[in-house]
């Protein structure tokens, strides 16, 4: 039952957040980080779990590996990217968040691209 | 748990500083608790910035980049 522990962890810290919040906001908006950062340390091992069964059936499936590396690397970016993005907005500097998303979206961008012109590539093939 | 534990030394951090701070304030030396903050504030930054070390390391290597 880890959801207890992270669900006390986030309570705990939200009214810690609060009360420091009136006398110090900088602390409120560090100690935000902090729990977010825990709580996603701790679901990154549950990730990797997943991560393991998608590439054993990745491989059973004769997927190339280069697409599910691409994939894998784009989740990545999202992750990080949101959780950075939020912690920017949480405190109250949404120009920077938003620069944050704009930049993870270019870099997704980018490491689609090969993908997307591998599809163009076999559509050309079909075509006669 | 060494997790929660990170939490409560900010927290006590933060509540200790603003103690002082208001100390520091009803004795009239504004600036020494700007510095006071800053410093805290610092502290803090020291502890967060393993913490994301630790993130993005283990990110890295589970998301293979």
């Amino acid at each position: 039952m880890e959801i207890i522990e992270i669900v006390g962890l986030g309570i705990i810290g939200m009214i810690m957040s609060v009360v420091i919040k009136q006398y110090q906001p900088e602390f409120a908006v560090q100690l935000s980080l902090v729990v977010g950062i825990i709580i996603f340390v701790l679901m990154l091992g549950k990730i990797s779990v997943i991560i393991d069964v998608l590439k054993k059936l990745a491989t059973r499936a004769n997927v190339d590996m280069v697409y599910f590396q691409t994939i894998l690397k784009i989740i990545g970016i999202a992750y990080i990217a949101e959780f950075g993005a939020q912690v920017c907005r949480d405190a109250g500097e949404g120009v920077i968040a938003t620069k944050i998303e704009f930049a993870a979206k270019l870099l997704i961008m980018v490491l689609g691209i090969p993908i997307m012109l591998a599809i163009l590539e076999s559509v050309m093939q079909l075509l006669p | 748990m060494m997790n929660i534990d990170l939490v409560f030394k900010i927290a006590g951090l933060g509540i200790l500083i603003s103690v002082f701070n208001m100390v520091l304030k009803q004795a009239e030396k504004e600036e020494q608790a700007q510095m006071l903050t800053l410093v805290g504030v610092i502290i803090v930054l020291m502890v967060i910035i393993q913490l994301i070390d630790q993130l993005f390391t283990s990110v890295r290597s589970i998301f293979g980049f």
